[in-house]
């Protein structure tokens, strides 16, 4: 090794611009939240304007609060951390540069869209195609300016966080480009490339490593730096942290399919997410060990030192949600908790408790590090400790109550077999809980707003320091070993053989799990009856895509006598043959809709008229939003045979040339719908411009209506015996 | 759908899993081999990196 000190400074700009940038969407994200959970409480705070529904304001709150509160704080502790653990200061401050303004301006582009009605329909991965093609540029640039910085780096050991910034950066490259193949129509409506049953898993493999890749392995990589600074002491065991990072990367990509259980899933892909869920505790629980355990000797510190009180609960956090993670994903507990709020629970004791406190945590310590002073109040960040600890209390345990509740009521049969209660009796039982994890949202909040005090007042008494001076002697070019080394040293200072080894981990579950589901399509059974959409049910599922209906009511109706009774027979894989993309959902705040056209639950064209007009004419005490634009707005025509001909592409059987008549198919299918509506005027609810055969509430019903209905006339199809 | 249907139909399928489960626990081994042949020293040195 030389001896030769060089001289280098390390870029703080960066890391201060992402700090400020995830205390701001930190701020955004939870507001947006709070807003979302009180629009459960009181239907009014959806305002009766498109933008502000809870159908479009729900993806805001969660993809500001993954992608730009977490996110931002990855870049923070990514920027700050690796340039310290390479001894070299960021490749290029150019790509930097353009990181950071790049994310922040997907972050605007997407909450413009989403709030305009721009989405794929698909959670988490809701953003339109063009900001898709962003963020894959932007993630590029990151991943650039990261490899070019290890590879000059002066360490030649790369330290076990950098492990996880690389996994985290290859694994999300892959299921961002591979969740977001899609068929555009225009500049801001694609169609997913994958249908039904293939949709649903590639989407939940691409949702839970979304979990798994961005929101807990950069921030273990984080906990592996910033609790040792922090602690003053060195991680309890690298050993362990060696078989934590392969462990962890190697068993986290299969676990998708525990989110699709007794759902249209094949069994054998369904068994091996659950495997491989339970098989996780372990290396999630040696981490937290491993977290923990740093502090061994040192707990008095915890009672002083407010980063290190954040940093601890983060952890604990982080073991609670990956033991109930395994937990929920035992197919007779999943049965339980599936589509109703203990889910909820459990994703914000992870966001809230693991992201949000290590977040916090970390920047208590690097702003008067940064700023060269003392945190200007301790007491007021111990404030904000007991509130937000307060505050993620008061968030879970209601929530686990109601959606155990949930549960309960809706398999309660009384003594003559029938269902005992309705399904707005659940929801109305419901309020009191959302109106207590309201409160501890608002006080989750409140903590944030004393921090980003604190934080400006710190930085007001403080001295910034840019450019942090440093000096380490350069890496010899010729390293010799001495004596006999063993392989797993040898990829510890190789970052590319290393991005190709966590490729390879992360890629064998995902190959393994879609290769048979993708190849073997004539298994997925099809049923003859199934047709495709009409133009008309097209342009209404659209719109229901739009409005974001699934953040509310699932389309998949489990084998289970409560909802076969409740809602009709369950749902089959060859039902969903023509969906682009599914909308199985995920959470039942309201019912089920699988087969809203059929069997019992068919209600007639002026019910559904009446009821997205004002939901409470309909089903009093429903808090469902209402959508008077529905009413007034027209259907854009144009795009139909551009949306026919992409289907087309996607392989949806529509006949050569339909894409020419598609539009007067659909204008004579609005005028049955409006003749029928027409029949019944003086009972409508009507709009500003009156009843009109164009309304896009003519092909929301068209879809409604047609929702189960190919099942329902499956036999007749099957016996030829009518040509209805 | 039962996990046979599936598999009937890919030529040679048996053989997917058996690869995944044996590149996995070979890695697993490899690694656990590894860290626990690793000195207490070069351990040490590594651990500290960040505190360095």
């Amino acid at each position: 090794m030389s001896n030769n000190l060089e001289r280098f400074s390390y870029d703080n700009k960066i890391v201060k611009q992402f700090a400020f940038a995830t205390a701001l969407w930190a701020l955004v994200g939870m507001l947006a939240g709070l807003l979302v959970s009180l629009q459960l409480v009181f239907p009014s705070l959806n305002f009766d304007l498109p933008q502000t529904t809870f159908g479009r304001t729900r993806p805001l709150h969660t993809n500001a609060v993954i992608f730009a509160f977490v996110g931002n704080g990855i870049f923070m502790g990514v920027y700050y951390s690796l340039q310290r653990l390479c001894k070299a200061r960021m490749w290029s401050d150019k790509l930097s540069a353009i990181h950071f303004w790049g994310w922040q301006g997907i972050i605007v582009a997407a909450a413009v869209t989403l709030l305009s009605g721009f989405t794929t329909g698909k959670e988490y991965a809701e953003l339109e195609w063009p900001i898709d093609i962003a963020i894959t540029l932007v993630w590029v640039v990151f991943g650039l300016n990261m490899f070019m910085t290890i590879l000059q780096r002066r360490e030649r050991h790369l330290y076990v966080a950098i492990w996880f910034y690389i996994a985290t950066w290859v694994t999300v490259a892959m299921l961002h480009i591979v969740n977001s193949f899609e068929m555009p129509v225009s500049l801001f409506k694609s169609y997913s490339w994958y249908a039904g049953v293939q949709d649903a898993l590639v989407q939940w493999w691409y949702g839970h490593n979304a979990v798994a890749f961005f929101l807990t392995t950069p921030y273990l990589g984080l906990m592996y730096y910033f609790i040792p600074k922090a602690a003053n002491r060195p991680v309890y065991s690298y050993r362990l942290s060696i078989i934590h990072f392969w462990a962890l990367i190697f068993l986290y990509i299969w676990a998708g399919p525990h989110h699709l259980l007794y759902t249209s899933l094949p069994d054998w892909a369904q068994s091996l997410g659950t495997v491989f869920s339970v098989m996780l505790i372990a290396p999630s629980w040696g981490g937290m060990i491993n977290g923990l355990l740093t502090l061994r000797g040192a707990w008095d510190r915890v009672r002083e030192d407010v980063v290190l009180k954040f940093m601890v609960v983060a952890v604990t956090a982080y073991g609670m949600a990956t033991f109930e993670g395994p937990m929920l994903s035992l197919k007779n507990v999943s049965a339980i908790a599936h589509y109703t709020d203990w889910i909820v629970a459990h994703v914000h004791v992870g966001a809230l408790g693991w992201n949000g406190f290590l977040t916090f945590g970390v920047l208590y310590w690097l702003i008067p590090r940064m700023w060269r002073t003392n945190l200007y109040s301790k007491k007021l960040a111990n404030w904000h400790f007991w509130i937000g600890t307060l505050g993620i209390i008061l968030y879970a345990v209601p929530m686990y109550w109601a959606g155990w509740r949930h549960n309960e009521m809706l398999t309660q049969f009384t003594e003559d077999g029938r269902l005992q209660y309705q399904f707005l009796d659940m929801v109305n039982g419901m309020q009191g809980f959302y109106a207590l994890r309201s409160l501890g949202g608002l006080l989750y909040v409140i903590g944030v707003v004393f921090m980003i005090v604190n934080i400006r007042k710190t930085i007001k008494q403080g001295n910034f320091l840019a450019n942090e001076e440093a000096e380490a002697p350069a890496l010899a070019k010729n390293y010799a070993i001495h004596g006999s080394e063993h392989w797993h040293r040898w990829i510890e200072r190789r970052p590319v053989q290393m991005l190709v080894l966590s490729l390879v981990a992360v890629l064998i579950g995902g190959v393994i799990e879609m290769v048979p589901t993708f190849l073997i399509k004539s298994n997925i059974p099809t049923i003859a009856s199934v047709k495709p959409y009409t133009p008309l049910e097209l342009e209404g599922r659209d719109i229901y895509v739009r409005e974001g209906c699934y953040t509310c009511h699932s389309q998949m109706i489990r084998p289970f006598r409560a909802e076969t009774e409740r809602y009709g027979e369950y749902s089959k894989a060859g039902e969903f043959i023509y969906d682009h993309p599914f909308q199985w959902g995920s959470k039942r705040t309201g019912p089920d809709l699988a087969r809203e056209g059929a069997g019992n639950n068919k209600k007639g064209n002026a019910w559904h008229y009446n009821h997205m007009a004002d939901p409470t004419s309909m089903s009093p005490s429903s808090i469902m939003p209402r959508y008077p634009w529905l009413h007034t707005d027209t259907i854009d025509i144009d795009l139909i045979p551009a949306k026919i001909r992409a289907m087309q592409k996607l392989g949806v059987p529509y006949s050569e040339g339909y894409d020419q008549i598609a539009v007067a198919d659909l204008q004579k299918q609005a005028q049955i719908i409006y003749d029928d509506l027409k029949s019944q005027e003086s009972q409508l609810l009507l709009g500003e411009n009156g009843l009109q055969p164009n309304q896009e509430i003519i092909a929301l019903i068209a879809y409604l209506q047609k929702l189960g209905r190919d099942l329902e006339v499956a036999p007749v199809a099957n016996n030829q015996s009518s040509t209805k | 759908m039962k996990f046979i249907n599936y598999l009937e139909s890919i030529t040679g399928v048996s053989v997917y899993p058996l690869i995944s489960l044996l590149i996995f626990t070979s890695i697993f081994l490899l690694v656990c081999i590894y860290t626990f042949k690793q000195s207490k020293q070069t351990m040490e040195e590594l651990k500290n990196i960040p505190l360095n």
